[in-house]
């Protein structure tokens, strides 16, 4: 029997999908010079769905439903909607992306991943989890390597696909054996039984170990961070920017969700393991971005860092640990949005992708580099841009959790942060142009980005700023782990 | 819920920055009218706060308190004491007279002031300002940790783009890391305070007025202490971690400078007062030894190298250094003399070395030289400025009558209680900085114009003029009247006095 519950439990996904649909109808039938507008239809269709969703799908108290496959609650909720913003963002940002934006087929796949994302978020079943975490990566490796005839997404798409396959095969391997010793793929049952203590520690923290591989890959945790840097860069900026933010923020759902909710009674021998992975990750992002001279692979090993010190707040295991995840990866999804966006605005007036030819750039477009510098001082964790509250947030949690080297850790490192985002923002407002001559070489922005980068840099101050709404979100989210 | 003066105080920079970045860039004069507009607003609002602060009732006043996040228990919770009243009016007057001061001269020989794209000039400027300003009146620990990170950040790029073109991002980027790493270490010790106030009381609050109650044990106390304070204190260039100071100052724009060394370096004292010595007052007790040493050393030694230095700006940057270290070594005295004293330096010395770089500036905007062997007969071109630097001078060297005396005079009297041998030596400064004030004064002011400068120079505009005005009042209203300013810093001492126990 199909209930309410069960109807809104998925409302924002059948949105999507209706969507989706619309596009296949409608894109063939429009000319080849106006397909770009599938964009707004793509984003203005998902903000609709947001709203939608908020007013008629918003959960109560947290509930299984759809045979025991999806979890309905705040946390799913906040990411969804975290996602499907992120979406909108991207699809208004393909739209002028040259050979990506007039191809309906973009928009399909974005909307697809973005499917198989929300899924990610509320998935209660392990087999449900895996179908969703497929569904999410195999349009990603195609949008990955979406530019026809360009080698370096073509080589992106092709890693892409090859590291995710690798690595989503070790953690399906790692949910066969968990199915093997306990005998049930749901979620809820196999906090139970560990809790019970029905099941061995041992073998767990074996299964453990292989379900890292294939989640360490979604967010980029170092040792399985390789790709990163090369798919970014080969990939459309955009896609690059979604791959960095939606993706890594889904990773980091199900990582919440499987770890406080399955595996906490065996908690100090992972949390000890997963802070020496954020400390190893924090450091490693860092310093490959030092010497860095392309800027998407410069902001690929910054998002690796970032993935660092978002882990934190998973190593406290505490409710304010999981609810500064949630609030670091909202407040991080929006400045790096923005950031992959200013690259991507940039880069299709000039075709540049190098940090020096940032040069001049609050010359050649003021809006731009005020835009750039809300961005990087966010990324740099400076007020009143959303990175410093999450920041403080993550570190207050570790530092209750007990962890105080972990952040001690954490801020020697947003001191190394500081100094590249500077750095960059040297070149927008310090240097200048060779010949000078910045007002012949003015960047004008598309409406469509103007939108979704306004958007954008708004959200980023609003978060920094006006905190007390998304940190009770988080917070609701996070209750729910508990 | 009175009139929220030091809410609108502390945003009026803020808005102001966002109508001047929402303004054509080609707008230059009036975005100046903009900046100049909020600045004398504040400048007014902010010594209306002066003179309604009641000192018969003392405490806190104009409190304001909006709940911002409450789960974490942080708030929007401002409200000034003795301590912070007058450097609330610091810093506007420095943000009005550095507007003025950056107004800018588009004559071809001067190019004084800004520019180059002012609008982002004073948009950052202001930023910086509202950060300032939030911190002098947030009784939140959290919501002062924030605006002292607004405070530092803009410093960055106001360096950067409109500085000396020689060392500006060597030394901008040098300033930022300092300050950082400075924050950060302090951020540390201020969430193991909340963390550990709430296990002491359960209260989940960053309200300072509440951990004052925390009953912190000794011994973290004794750990806590020396990083919260010398994280905040390098701000406040405290030695040996004063050496971005110099450099950031001149490679600074002059409104810069004004504002780094008249505000911000105050910013670094205050906070490192109110957290660490009023969260943790065992601890300071534990460790004011060490303070003393570092600032008496930073006092004899600041004084020594601006002694030796041929650039005025590096001059004024030690001389800078030294006169902070009076403040830090007021502080780590403990006493009632001691923190009156670098109560009233602190707001004696922003208006001082404000005045300094105003005339450093104007100066260096004709001449093109900061050299001091190449600089002479300035009276004679512009004798408003001179005047105006020797006063300067005469307060630096803590001359009677003038606001330095009134400062320092109590510094020295709460060391001598302390350490007598720390007086004696510290007191070598005063002689020294005398030396060096005079020597300079006599040689840019009075001595041969050199060949190369006649007929390039011009005298100070009418703006300069009220901006030296101003600050030179200042500095003698208090020194004639003592009254005006110190029975209100007294009042704030007494309340650092209640909690460090006694006396």
């Amino acid at each position: 029997m199909f209930t309410s519950t069960m109807f809104a439990s998925i409302l924002p996904e059948i949105l999507i999908l209706t969507i989706a649909m619309l596009i296949l109808v409608v894109e063939p039938f429009w000319k080849e010079e106006k397909r770009r507008n599938v964009g707004w239809l793509t984003a203005g269709g998902l903000l609709a769905a947001m709203v939608i969703s908020f007013l008629f799908g918003q959960p109560g108290d947290p509930i299984t439903t759809l045979g025991g496959m999806v979890r309905f609650d705040w946390l799913g909720f906040f990411f969804k909607m975290l996602f499907m913003f992120a979406g909108a963002a991207t699809a208004l940002l393909f739209m002028d992306s040259e050979k990506v934006g007039h191809r309906g087929e973009a928009y399909l796949l974005l909307l697809a991943s973005l499917l198989g994302m929300n899924l990610m978020a509320v998935s209660a079943d392990l087999v449900m989890l895996y179908l969703a975490i497929e569904t999410t990566s195999i349009p990603l490796y195609v949008l990955a390597g979406f530019m026809l005839g360009d080698a370096k997404s073509t080589e992106a798409g092709f890693k892409y696909l090859l590291f995710g396959a690798l690595t989503s095969t070790v953690m399906l391997y790692g949910f066969s054996l968990v199915f093997g010793f306990s005998g049930t793929t749901d979620i809820y049952q196999l906090a139970s039984m560990f809790q019970a203590g029905s099941l061995s520690i041992g073998s767990a923290l074996g299964v453990l170990a292989l379900i890292v591989v294939g989640l360490g890959f979604k967010v980029s945790i170092v040792p399985f961070h390789f790709w990163a840097p090369d798919v970014y860069e080969g990939s459309p900026t955009p896609v690059a920017g979604f791959l960095s933010t939606a993706s890594k923020a889904a990773g980091f759902a199900v990582l919440v969700r499987l770890f406080f909710v399955a595996f906490p009674s065996f908690a100090p021998s992972w949390t000890l393991a997963f802070a020496i992975l954020a400390a190893i990750t924090m450091t490693v992002g860092n310093l490959l971005a030092l010497p860095q001279t392309n800027i998407k692979r410069l902001i690929a090993f910054s998002s690796v860092a970032h993935a660092g010190y978002a882990l934190i707040g998973v190593v406290a295991l505490t409710q304010l640990g999981a609810a500064s995840v949630v609030f670091y990866l909202a407040a991080y999804l929006a400045t790096n949005l923005l950031a992959f966006g200013i690259v991507m605005a940039f880069s299709r007036v000039t075709g540049l992708e190098d940090i020096k030819d940032y040069s001049g750039l609050s010359r050649r477009s003021p809006a731009l580099g005020l835009m750039m510098l809300a961005a990087f001082l966010s990324l740099a964790g400076m007020p009143p841009f959303g990175g410093f509250v999450a920041k403080v947030f993550v570190f207050a949690a570790g530092i209750q959790a007990g962890y105080l080297w972990l952040v001690i850790v954490g801020i020697l490192n947003s001191i190394i942060g500081v100094y590249y985002y500077l750095n960059v923002l040297k070149y927008v407002y310090l240097y200048r142009m060779p010949e000078q001559d910045e007002e012949n070489h003015l960047i004008p922005l598309s409406r469509p980005y103007a939108i979704a980068l306004a958007v954008l840099v708004i959200g980023v101050i609003l978060i920094g700023t006006v905190f007390a709404p998304w940190f009770s979100w988080s917070d609701a989210a996070a209750m729910n782990l508990f | 819920m009175n009139f929220p003066v030091l809410s609108i105080i502390t945003f009026i920079p803020m808005v102001a920055a966002a109508i001047m970045l929402l303004m054509p860039a080609q707008r230059k004069n009036e975005t100046r009218a903009v900046a100049l507009a909020a600045a004398t607003l504040a400048l007014i609002l902010s010594i209306w706060v002066y003179f309604n602060y009641d000192q018969a009732t003392a405490g806190y006043q104009f409190i304001e308190r909006y709940n911002w996040l409450p789960a974490l228990g942080i708030s929007l919770y401002f409200g000034v004491d003795g301590m912070s009243t007058p450097l609330v009016m610091l810093t506007g007057v420095v943000m009005f007279t550095g507007v003025l001061i950056s107004w800018g001269d588009d004559d071809k020989h001067v190019m004084a002031g800004i520019q180059d794209r002012p609008r982002e000039f004073f948009a950052f400027l202001f930023i910086l300002a509202s950060g300032v300003f939030g911190v002098f009146v947030s009784l939140d620990l959290f919501m002062l940790f924030f605006f002292y990170e607004i405070a530092v950040f803009p410093m960055y790029l106001l360096i950067a783009i409109w500085g000396w073109v020689q060392t500006r991002e060597y030394a901008a980027m040098k300033l930022t890391l300092y300050l950082f790493i400075g924050s950060v270490v302090s951020l540390v010790g201020v969430l193991a305070m909340f963390w550990v106030q709430y296990q002491n009381t359960g209260l989940l609050t960053f309200d300072m007025l509440q951990m004052e109650k925390a009953g912190f044990s000794q011994a973290f106390q004794y750990i806590w202490f020396l990083p919260v304070f010398l994280g905040f204190a390098v701000l406040g260039g405290i030695w040996p971690f004063h050496n971005w100071s110099p450099d950031g100052h001149v490679a600074a724009p002059t409104a810069v400078s004004m504002f780094h060394a008249g505000v911000l370096m105050k910013l670094g004292a205050f906070a490192a007062l109110r957290v660490g010595v009023m969260l943790l007052p065992e601890g300071a007790k534990q460790w004011s030894w060490l303070i003393m040493i570092f600032a008496g050393v930073a006092v004899v030694y600041g004084a020594y190298i601006a002694f030796v230095q041929m650039d005025l700006k590096y001059m004024i940057g030690f001389s800078s250094v030294s006169h902070m270290g009076l403040v830090m070594l007021g502080f780590s005295t403990l006493n009632r003399a001691g923190l009156t004293g670098a109560g009233v330096q602190m707001f004696s010395h922003g208006v001082m070395t404000a005045l300094f770089f105003a005339i450093t500036g104007m100066i260096y905007d004709r001449s093109h030289t900061r050299q001091i062997p190449e600089l002479g007969g300035m009276s004679k071109i512009m004798p408003f400025a001179t005047v105006g630097f020797i006063i300067g001078g005469l307060v630096s060297m803590g001359m009677p009558g003038f606001s330095g005396f009134v400062a320092e005079f109590p510094i020295f009297m709460g060391v001598w209680r302390v350490q007598w041998l720390v007086a004696v030596i510290a007191s070598i400064s005063i002689i020294i900085t005398a030396a060096y004030i005079m020597r300079n004064i006599r040689q840019v002011f009075f001595g041969d114009m050199p060949a190369k400068l006649e007929g390039h120079m011009t005298d100070v505009t009418i703006l300069d003029k009220v901006a030296i005005t101003t600050l030179c009042l200042l500095m003698i209203i208090i020194g004639l009247f003592p009254s005006f300013m110190v029975p209100m810093v007294e009042k704030g001492v007494e309340n650092i006095l209640r909690l460090l126990g006694g006396a």
